[in-house]
This record gives structure tokens, sequence and C-alpha cells, in this order.
């Protein structure tokens, strides 16, 4: 517990980092250099970001989940498949496949078209596992009482939708607000980017800190309306026996247009973008493949290593959760939470303040850009593993040390490869995100430390399309395994 | 089943198994993290290379390095950023910095440096290969490159009889929404800079306002070159060296685009200094000094004169590349580069709208 509440208290210092900023420089300055019009604009930008693009991405996402898992769709396995993939694609790449090949690809309009496609399936995903989850007894009970399809869609299924829906949305909007590489791409200008921006003419200072105290509120914002939206009623299933399959809905007439809809989607966000990749990597260089294996092994290093360390940081956390719950223990996984929404760019200026001040051996070290990482994808560790350790029966530890076992052997032996499988799945998650991760690695990394992520941003920043080719292409290449488990996880195929 | 046990025994009971639990389980996956091991920085960089501060191009400063690490046998690393951010962060990690070198793309942030007491003197052999110029009085640091302010212009959009005269036309209302820039860049800050020294505070303020309202912003130099091709606008403010380049190459970014020089001493001719320094904490004193006597030297020079960058060689009387106009035939406005104001600069950009 101690344990578990020192690291809840690292965690809060990009928070505190905030806070700090806002006493140190005065309420006074920083509320002058926020209540100005650029300042407006920017979150008039951001805020309609995410009041269109969440349920953007939720309709595409919940829509796509329901036509796959609960109509007589044709080719249902692939466009199961193909809904999903586009997590695959980061959304730089996203946004360059677009912009390289398609000018009109600018301001709100760009940004919401590249931010929606590359972020819909993290609401996509949750909503497939809860309808594959969902006992059709309930819809049936609906249906016998004389509700049409669409009735039962939104008095049945939608309600049980609610917890994907808004956790889904949640993610997305984060993601939207934390957002850097895909819109200054495209000439967007956000809270984030201008952060970047200012960090760029004055470093660490009190100008991108300001805009630091806006952005961290918004997020702070948005994970209060989700807790809000996320309500109490318990929507499990009792009794015991298996659920039947569920019924289909027939499209009838809808079938055609929800073919292509769907075919129109997977354009948008796959074949555009690989496309445009594979075409720019016609112009690529040789040159530009040197540093290539390098890079890879960088990212793959410093994202495990991110990985591990969020599973460590996780694992405890999980457990007392789990096994241990109480008002305490829910608080300190609440600061987790809290911790991470902090967008990546607050994170990373927190982290080069913070090491500069307090502990200049870890400034610019691979470990900073790790624990940055840990930081930043905390909860996609959290989640599967505390879902693996509620499956794991406690009643087995406790046999084997009625047979005489000691409690802690009983624990590593009987317990822990259980948990495996959720270590594997938590930390690929991890380690997707933090190979795609730009704006802390900029910050933070290591002198002379090249990512895939970064190599292709400096490419691609001096307008060369054909030299970020190869980069953009591996990061998607890498990027393919995790999706495939997040993929298997949803439909109910994981690593049990 | 569960063990019997008194509620007071059981709860102390589960209290110390719930701590080993903790730390089993930190101790085990901390052995994991061990294993996947490795600092990735050190695999690359040897622990005496000289650290080099580069917010120079990374293509062009990796052509110095190459040939200076195959001449001297020192190993070199980079990190790379922009002049204000790498500039910033010197100040702000002061003597605890592990940069032996700062290479700028332009003046102010060298000069920032500078006035922060961070900067060892440069060497009297490298300064004297370096005419006064382009380099500051106090020789702490030295000009190692340098590159004019240019107007690109698309020339289906625009003829040469309807180009502006000087850079501050553009401030007039029959520019708005015709011309565009990258003021988020350290490049277009040091013209700026260079406005403000030269035409006062006022008036740069105005140019600046009008700019905020009337102007397109792109991202970087090579961005807004591209606008301009593509006809998005009929021009804007940017360095030579990017159309040079892409000229050069591909034209792919400048095919139907001309350059527009202002010289008569004009705020729009100005030539930007590139600066390189020595810095006062570093303990590769030596190696630091020979880096810049040999960039300022006949070997260093001739790589902008031949190489891929297109900037202008200022020391050692090495010509520039060709086709450039040659940099005294500029009409470049008399500018002292350390007494530019980086700082003030984002300051009244910022107070405009346009940071």
């Amino acid at each position: 517990m101690v344990l578990v509440a020192l690291v809840a208290v690292l965690m809060l210092v990009p928070l505190g980092y905030v806070v700090t900023v806002v006493l140190q420089v005065g309420v006074g300055t920083v509320a002058e250099s926020i209540l100005r019009p650029r300042v407006g604009g920017l979150l008039v930008n951001t805020v309609l970001l995410v009041v269109l693009g969440v349920p953007a991405s939720v309709v595409l996402g919940v829509g796509g989940a329901w036509l796959v898992e609960r109509t007589d769709l044709p080719a249902r396995r692939f466009f199961t498949v193909a809904l999903a993939a586009p997590l695959a694609v980061p959304a730089f790449v996203m946004s360059y496949g677009w912009a390289s090949s398609a000018g009109w690809v600018q301001g709100l309009g760009g940004g919401l078209l590249v931010a929606v496609l590359a972020y819909y399936p993290m609401v996509y995903l949750p909503a497939l596992a809860t309808l594959r989850g969902l006992d059709p007894a309930l819809e049936e009970s609906g249906r016998s009482l004389g509700l049409g399809p669409w009735a039962v869609f939104a008095r049945v299924v939608a309600p049980q939708l609610r917890l994907a829906t808004v956790g889904g949305g949640l993610v997305v909007g984060l993601h939207l607000l934390a957002e850097y590489g895909a819109f200054a791409f495209i000439r967007f200008d956000t809270l984030t980017t201008a952060i970047v921006v200012a960090y760029q003419s004055s470093f660490a200072g009190p100008a991108a800190a300001s805009l630091g105290v806006v952005l961290a509120a918004l997020c702070l914002v948005l994970l209060a309306s989700e807790s809000a939206l996320r309500g109490h009623s318990r929507l499990a299933r009792t009794g015991s026996g298996a659920p039947a399959p569920a019924v289909r809905a027939e499209l009838g007439r809808w079938r055609v247009p929800a073919v292509g809809a769907l075919v129109l989607l997977a354009v948008a966000a796959l074949a555009v973008p690989l496309l445009s990749v594979m075409r720019w990597l016609g112009a690529t260089d040789a040159s530009a493949l040197e540093r290539l294996p390098s890079t890879v092994g960088s990212t793959v290093v410093l994202s495990v290593g991110g990985a591990v360390l969020a599973v460590v940081v996780a694992l405890p956390v999980a457990w007392l959760v789990t096994r241990h719950p109480g008002g305490t223990v829910r608080r300190l996984e609440s600061a987790y939470y809290v911790a991470s929404s902090l967008p990546t760019i607050i994170i990373a200026l927190a982290l080069v303040t913070v090491t500069l001040a307090v502990a200049p051996g870890l400034y610019q070290t691979a470990f900073t850009v790790m624990a940055a990482y840990a930081l930043t994808f905390l909860p996609r560790a959290l989640v599967p593993l505390r879902a693996g350790i509620a499956q794991a029966p406690e009643s087995l530890e406790e046999a084997a040390r009625s047979l005489g076992v000691p409690p802690l052997v009983a624990r590593v032996r009987i317990t822990l490869p259980r948990l495996l499988p959720s270590v594997a799945a938590g930390g690929a998650l991890v380690a997707l995100g933090a190979a795609n991760e730009l704006t802390a690695t900029l910050l933070l990394a290591p002198t002379g430390t090249r990512t895939l992520a970064t190599q292709f941003w400096a490419a691609t920043s001096s307008v060369d399309y054909g030299a970020a080719a190869p980069y953009a292409l591996a990061l998607v290449l890498l990027s393919v395994p995790a999706v495939a488990l997040m993929l298997a996880q949803a439909t109910g195929r994981g690593l049990r | 089943m569960r063990p019997l046990l008194v509620p007071a025994a059981r709860t102390a009971a589960a209290r110390t198994a719930r701590a080993r639990t903790a730390v089993v389980l930190t101790v085990a996956a901390l052995a994991l993290a061990g294993c996947s091991g490795g600092d990735p920085a050190q695999a690359e960089a040897p622990a005496d290379a000289l650290v080099i501060y580069n917010a120079q191009h990374e293509q062009l400063t990796e052509e110095w390095v190459e040939v200076f690490t195959e001449e001297t046998g020192i190993d070199v690393v980079l990190r790379n950023g922009s002049d204000s951010e790498l500039g910033n962060q010197l100040l702000a990690e002061g003597a605890d910095s592990r940069a032996d070198v700062f290479l700028t793309e332009n003046s102010p942030a060298m000069s920032l440096v500078e006035r922060a007491g961070l900067l060892a003197p440069v060497e009297e052999a490298t300064l004297g290969a370096v005419p006064e110029q382009f380099r500051p009085s106090s020789g702490l640091w030295t000009g190692i490159a340098a590159r004019s302010t240019v107007f690109v212009y698309n020339t289906d959009e625009l003829t040469e009889s309807e180009l502006p005269t000087s850079i501050m036309d553009l401030a007039e209302p029959e520019w708005a929404g015709r011309w565009g820039g990258a003021p988020s860049g350290a490049d277009f800050q040091a013209i700026v800079a260079a406005m403000l020294e030269l035409e006062g505070e006022e008036a740069t303020a105005a140019w600046l306002d009008a700019m905020a309202s009337g102007a397109e912003i792109y991202r970087n130099n090579i961005v807004t070159m591209k606008a301009v091709d593509d006809g998005e606008v009929p021009g804007g403010i940017s360095y030579h060296y990017y159309w040079s380049r892409d000229q050069n190459g591909t034209k792919e970014n400048s095919a139907n685009t001309a350059l527009h020089y202002f010289g008569n001493e004009d705020p729009g001719a100005f030539v930007s200094v590139s600066g390189g320094g020595v810095l006062a904490s570093s303990e590769n004193q030596e190696k630091a000094q020979e880096f810049l006597t040999w960039l300022t030297g006949p070997t260093g020079q001739q790589i902008l004169g031949e190489g891929y960058s297109f900037e202008y060689p200022v020391a050692s009387d090495v010509p520039a590349r060709e086709p450039l106009p040659p940099l005294a035939e500029l009409g470049a406005p008399v500018v002292d580069p350390s007494s530019l104001d980086g700082p003030a600069v984002v300051d009244l950009m910022t107070d405009v709208g346009l940071l």
C-alpha cells in the first residue's frame, strides 16, 4: 500500500508541475497570458475538435460494431478486421497520407477527418467486445414484447453499450486533446500544437506552461464528465448457462448502403494512407534507409522499456484494487487515471523541468523517456491486469496453501503464471502507444537517439515525403501485432 | 477453504501477505526491466564524444561531422532542435549542460546564450579566419555560415513589376491575404529581430499586427515555399537556400516560383549569420575549439561552398556555391549580429497573437 501510494505521488508530478507553475509565475501573470484573443481562438478550435470529433467517433465505432456483430451484413469477418485495422496507422501517418495526396485536407475539417479516422477504432473495439458479451436473451425479451429492431437497439442494446461508448469516447477525447503531429501537418492549431510552438520559441518557459494549465483543465473536465456519464446501473448477466447466439437483424434494403458506408470508411482510414505511403516509398532515396535498422532498434528498446515500467507500476495497484478494494485504494487508482489523462506535452515539460531541478542524473536518459511512456499509457496496462487478476481464482491459491505451500510461494506458483497473458496484453498495448509517441520523445530523448516517430517527423518537416515513407511503413508494420492482439481480445479469442 | 482465524489475526496476516505480494511483484517486474536492459543512447555515443546542440539543418551538420570525424578521429553526437528551443534549453541546464558546442541557424539564440554568460571565448586563430561583420565584437562566438532573406513568389500569380519594393510594404492592405510566412520558426523571428533593430519597435509591432490579420501562416519555410508553388498564396517570406536546394534537386516544391531579393539595405534584405560557440561548462574545451577552428577553416567552409546546403560560406575566403549571387552584392543592411533580440521578438509576436 505504501509502495503504491509512493508511486501514485510520483505519477502526480506532472499535475504538480502545472500547479507549481501557476503559483510560481503568479495567478495574475498566468491569467494575463491566457486571457488573450489567440488563446481564445485555440480554445475554440480545441473544444470544437472534441465536441465534434468524439460523437463522430462514437457513431462510426458503435455503428460499425453493431453492423458486423448484430446484422446479416455480408463479409462480416472481413469488416470486423478492417474496421479495427486503422489502429495500426498512427494519427500523424494518417495525416501525412491524406495531406500529401489531398491539399484540401486542412484546418478544422481536415483535423476532424484525420483524427476521427485514426481514433474511432478506440470506440469500435470496446463496443465490439460488449456486443459479443451481451446476453441476447435480453434482446429477445424486447422483441417478444413487441419492439421493432430499431427500438430493441435503442432501448435494450444501447444502454448496455453505455460503458464501452463513454469509456471509448473518453479515450478518443483525451487523444484529440493531446494530438500534435497529425494537426501540425495540416495547419490546424490547437492548444497542444501551440504549446509545442511555445516550447520551440522559449523552451519550458511560462508561456508553454500557462497554455498547459488550460489544456490540463480541459482534460480534467473531460475526465469528470466521463465519470458523470458512466452511470451506476448494473448490467451484468445473472444466472448460469451459456448465452444463445444472437439473432442478427436483417438489413434488407439497407444492405447496400451499409456495405457502401463500411467500404468507404475502410478506403478512407486504410487505403488512402497506405497507398499514399506506398506511392512515396517509390520516391525514397536509398540514403534514407541507412538509419532504419538502428532506428527500429532504439524504438523497440524504448517502447518495450516503457511497457515493462508501466506493468511494474500497474501490477501492485491492480492487485490491491481487485483483491483488497477499499476507499483509499480506489482513490489511489483514480490518481493514476488523472495523471495519465494529461497530454504527453505536459508530462514531457514536467519531466524536463523536474529532472533538471531535482535529478539531473536522470535528465536526457532513456529511463526518463520510458517513465514518460509509462505515465502516459498506464491505463492501457492497468485495465487488462485488473481483469486478469479478477479471473485468477483466489481459491486455487488457498487450496495450495491448505496443502502446506507457504502463502508467498503459492502466489508466485499459482497466480503469477495465470497473470502472464494479461501482462503480455497490457505490455503490448503500452508498447504500441510508446512506439507511436512523438511529442515526449522529441523533448526527452537522450542526445543522439532517434526513433521511428522522430525520424518520420524530421523528414516530413522538410517536406521530404519520400524519406518519411519507410519510417511510416515501419511504424505501421510494428503496430500490426499489438492491434491483432487487441482485436483478438475484443472478439474473445484473446490469450487466456 | 479459508483457514480459520480470529478476525484480528486474520487482518494482520492479510496485511503482511499483501505487503509481501506487492514487494515480490515489484521485484519480479524490475528484474524483467533489467533483462530488457541497455541504454540505447550509450550504445551509439562513446562517453568522450563531442556533444553538439545542433539547431542548424541536420543534414548540413552531418556533412560537416562526417568529414571532421574522418580527419580528426573525434567522435561527435548531435542533439537536434530549433534555435530558441536549444538556446533556452542551455539556459535551463546552466552549468549542468552536457553540451560542448552550440550551432545555430540564426544569431539571436546564440546571443541569448552569450548574455547568460555560458560561452567560452573563441580562440584567436578561429576568429582570424572570419571577417568582422560575421562575428560579434565580444569574441564569444563566431559566424559559421550566412543566409539571405528573400521573397519567393509564384510566377503565374505575380509579375516582376508587381513585387513589393520593401518587406515593410507587405503590411499594406493591398497585400492582405496575398503572402505567407512561418512566424513560429527561428528564421522568421531573426528577420523580425533585424526589422526591430532597423525600424524600431512601433513599426515592427504594426507590421506584425498586419501579418497576424493578413498573412497565411505556415509551419516552416519549406511549407511556405510549397504553398507558393501550389498557388495557394502568391508569395512568401523565406530564406534563399530552400529554393536553391529544391531547384538543384527535383524542383517538386519550387517549379512555379522565382526569388526576389529586396536589396537596397531593406530590412527584407537582411542576411542572417549562423553561429557557433563553445560552452564554458564543457569538459571537452580543446576538442570543441578544434571543431570551431575546423568549421571556419577551408574544409568546413568548402562543404558550404560545394555541398548540399547552399548556405553562404563566411570565412576562409571560400566562394558560395554556383549559381548563388555573391554575398557582397545582395545589398544587405548593416546589422551587428549580437544586437538581435530574440526574446523581444517572441514577446511582440505573442502580443499580436502570432504565437
